[in-house]
């Protein structure tokens, strides 16, 4: 057997070194007991920890979709060995069903039939469709049983698989007296809360496997596609732009506001007076000039990809990159202030007596001392650039039109909700998934911030009557 | 305080050339203007012959900072430079790049009227909505009402406007028939028009505001003031109202300011989805006409708007805090 053809796209590789670093930096902060602290008053909190895993699980399929490959073709005779031109992705590999199960044109969610009546013969009929719901004898009166039943039968074994799992996970790692106090709520981590939403989780991913190989649970769109595998790959597209973006702001960032700050006088005029000019174009506006010069660019110099794909790739990563070098003013200025503050401590001021050189003062005694900002800025930028995207794709100046993305599934729902009836499904899927990725970034961002920034005051609100949070 | 206003638009001009020597460089270094005409002429294969017209048309065949074939000043007043970004200083904006030619700064400050008339009563709504809502969380504190008003917020603010715009026009305009679902009128009928983009506007920015505002007050509550006032039996919603929204002016101000250039420029999405003629459709159709020339000035006016209202808002800030000088 021959092997695939392994593809590396651009932003594969940052998405892959994201998630090396993401386990360097776990790692690290296993060892360090500050750290150790400081992430601990992140999953204290139940939301904080509930999001998390949600997280967890969109990252899984982002990553799952930046393997990508190309299948070998059969050998058409002769030694060559040929790739297939479509570049696809583990996930479309696990999603396969989904991708085969083609239909004509739109069709709702859970149907068996087509959405518009079509000419059957000599009447006019809504037609079966070619897939969903095909295994069906009669159509109109198993399908509402058939969904049901399939629909419980998967929730009720992905629940009980994942929640036997988090069980099994939390048994392993905890020992059985760390698993009895887990059990009693008298752990730091409200594991009991990780737990409920992994089950959740586990029931709502358990309905839908058992139904995708027959359904399309989310319905299709007008060229016939599963709008579940869209919206599932669009994951990916509002991962990479919402890290990416903010990795690609931090050098200059964070680099240029240490300067400024430490080094006052005319380097930090000129930081300013650069970070006050990029503010002050309208944000739209700049990405905008810098993303049409990207496109006429691209368009002169077609040599740089082979296939769609990586021609898609090159513009999200340069997006990305546009998004970093554009959006940079908010965090120097925070890194600048902060910066200003602890030269005059008195640890750095030790260290100028002891004639150590300014960049090892910077490098070794102000930079781990702002990471605090970078790790919350980073976190509270996610959510924004998730939204900012499909803002992006609606002006046209967003990710490639053939890629999936959330802004370009908005865009098309836009002229299907205004058809009668109402095409309706393609909005809710990408309004569904947006909201909950962006809600969980939130709320994890939101627990992040309370746990990093020594000076928030945290004005968070509470239920009333849960004496032990106010406590 | 002149002088330090006269200090401050001093240096707000200073950025204005930042902004213009960038764009310039972004618009005709990264790319020549022979990429541009290639682009903007569509189409697979293009001659030169093509290219050269569509550049004399637009002026863009000169050369780029210094003409050595004129002599005197005309050897820097006659070139792209000096016609393309030095000329916007002057408010001269030149013709945009589609063939249709019209006059920019003609185009502009017919939009702004309409922007304008949009944008002003959305920002005299927005902030007294958000702070409203705000004091109403503030005022029943550790109560259900307000730990449900921030759930809701942050509900609110996890949820793109293209979203509320959709679901607003489909609801209103679909379903119940309130309002025309895009469209503009002059007049008193602007308001038909106007009614449901300023709600969902509104709608779409609360989540957000209302969370900052609340926090913004919070802070407030805890200060010494706020102690003696509630010592000497004043009500509550009296300690809110009189002295802490007083004291919390300058921060509202601040958010509030940061938001002033898009009041004249528009908001670029919802123009464009209510079909609006203001100055934010007109940005996005020039991205997506991909007219240059148009981007380039829009460009300009934001950040010109930007340095004005900092300036505006310092000013405000002597206004509401006496304390507050300028030097």
């Amino acid at each position: 057997m021959m092997w695939p053809k392994l593809v590396l796209l651009w932003s594969d590789v940052a998405v892959l070194l994201l998630v090396v670093a993401l386990g360097f930096v776990a790692w690290r902060v296993r060892g360090d007991a500050q750290r150790r602290r400081d992430w601990l008053k992140v999953f204290r909190q139940p939301a904080a920890l509930c999001s998390a895993v949600v997280l967890g699980v969109f990252l899984l399929v982002a990553v799952a979709d930046s393997l990508h490959f190309r299948r070998t073709l059969p050998a058409a005779g002769g030694n060559a060995v040929a790739y297939a031109t479509r570049v696809e992705s583990v996930l479309d590999v696990v999603l396969d069903p989904l991708v085969r199960g083609r239909e004509v044109t739109y069709s709702a969610p859970l149907a068996s039939r087509a959405f518009a009546k079509a000419t059957v013969g000599t009447e006019r009929a809504y037609p079966r469709l070619l897939h969903g719901g095909a295994h069906l004898g009669d159509d109109t009166t198993e399908r509402t049983r058939d969904v049901l039943v399939r629909a419980l039968g998967g929730l009720v074994a992905g629940a009980l698989a994942a929640g036997a799992c988090a069980l099994a996970v939390g048994w392993w790692t905890m020992g059985r007296a760390g698993y009895a106090r887990a059990r009693r709520g008298e752990t730091a981590v409200p594991w009991g809360a990780a737990l409920i939403t992994v089950t959740a989780l586990g029931a709502l991913v358990g309905a839908v496997v058992s139904l995708a190989p027959h359904y399309h649970v989310l319905g299709t769109d007008r060229t016939g596609n599963d709008v579940l595998y869209q919206a599932l790959k669009s994951v990916r597209t509002a991962f990479v732009i919402g890290t990416l973006s903010t990795l690609a702001t931090l050098p200059l960032a964070v680099g240029l506001g240490i300067v400024a700050g430490y080094f006052r006088g005319w380097v930090d005029e000129a930081v300013q007076y650069l970070y006050t000019v990029l503010s002050s174009i309208p944000n739209v506006l700049l990405i905008a000039a810098c993303v049409l010069m990207m496109q006429v660019f691209l368009d002169t110099h077609p040599e740089l990809f082979e296939t769609g794909a990586e021609r898609a790739d090159i513009r999200l990563f340069l997006l990305c990159v546009i998004l970093g070098l554009t959006g940079w003013a908010g965090l120097c200025r925070l890194v600048r202030a902060e910066t200003l503050k602890l030269r005059e401590l008195e640890y750095v001021q030790a260290a100028t007596a002891f004639g150590v050189g300014p960049w090892r003062i910077m490098a070794r005694h102000v930079f781990p001392n702002v990471m605090h900002l970078v790790v919350i800025s980073t976190v509270l930028d996610f959510s924004a650039l998730v939204l900012y995207e499909a803002v992006l794709s609606y002006v046209g100046v967003g990710v490639d039109p053939t890629m999936n993305s959330f802004g370009g599934m908005i865009n098309l729902a836009r002229s299907e909700m205004s058809r009668d009836p109402v095409v309706w499904w393609s909005f809710a899927a990408a309004f569904g998934f947006m909201v909950s990725l962006v809600l969980v970034a939130n709320l994890f961002a939101d627990g992040v911030r309370d746990a990093f920034d020594p000076r928030a005051r945290v004005f968070r609100a509470r239920r009333p009557g849960t004496a032990k949070e106010t406590a | 305080m002149g002088r330090y206003l006269v200090r401050r638009c001093l240096y707000g001009l200073l950025v204005l050339v930042g902004v213009n020597l960038l764009t310039f460089a972004l618009f005709f270094t990264v790319n020549t203007p022979d990429d541009m005409a290639r682009l903007n002429i569509g189409g697979k294969r293009v001659t030169q012959d093509q290219i050269d017209k569509w550049k004399a048309e637009r002026g863009y065949d000169k050369p780029l900072y210094l003409n050595a074939k004129e002599t005197g000043l005309r050897q820097v007043t006659n070139t792209v430079f000096w016609e393309r970004s030095v000329s916007l200083f002057a408010l001269q904006f030149g013709r945009s790049d589609a063939s249709g030619a019209s006059d920019i700064g003609h185009e502009i400050g017919e939009r702004m009227v309409v922007s304008l008339q949009l944008a002003v009563p959305l920002f005299v709504l927005q902030v007294i909505a958000s702070v409203g809502f705000a004091l109403v969380l503030v005022f029943f504190k550790n109560s259900r009402i307000d730990f449900w008003g921030v759930v809701l917020c942050v509900l609110m603010l996890s949820i793109s406007s293209l979203f509320y715009i959709i679901v607003g026009q489909f609801l209103f305009s679909r379903v119940l028939k309130l309002v025309p679902i895009s469209g503009w009128a002059g007049g008193l009928d602007a308001v038909r028009f106007l009614a449901l983009p300023v709600l969902l506007s509104l709608l779409s920015r609360l989540g957000t505001e209302g969370r900052l505002y609340r926090a913004m007050f919070l802070e407030e509550i805890g200060r010494d003031y706020v102690r003696t006032a509630r010592a000497k039996g004043l009500g509550e919603a009296v300690v809110l109202g009189r002295h802490v929204l007083r004291n919390a002016l300058i921060p509202i101000i601040t958010s509030a300011g940061s938001y002033l250039p898009y009041v004249f420029l528009g908001s670029l999405v919802f123009e464009s989805f209510f079909g609006i003629p203001g100055l934010g459709a007109y940005a996005i159709e020039a991205i997506s006409g991909q007219d240059f020339a148009i981007v380039r000035s829009m460009v300009f006016i934001g950040s010109l708007l930007y340095v004005a209202s900092y300036v505006l808002v310092d000013v405000a800030y002597t206004w509401v805090d006496p304390r507050v000088r300028l030097q």
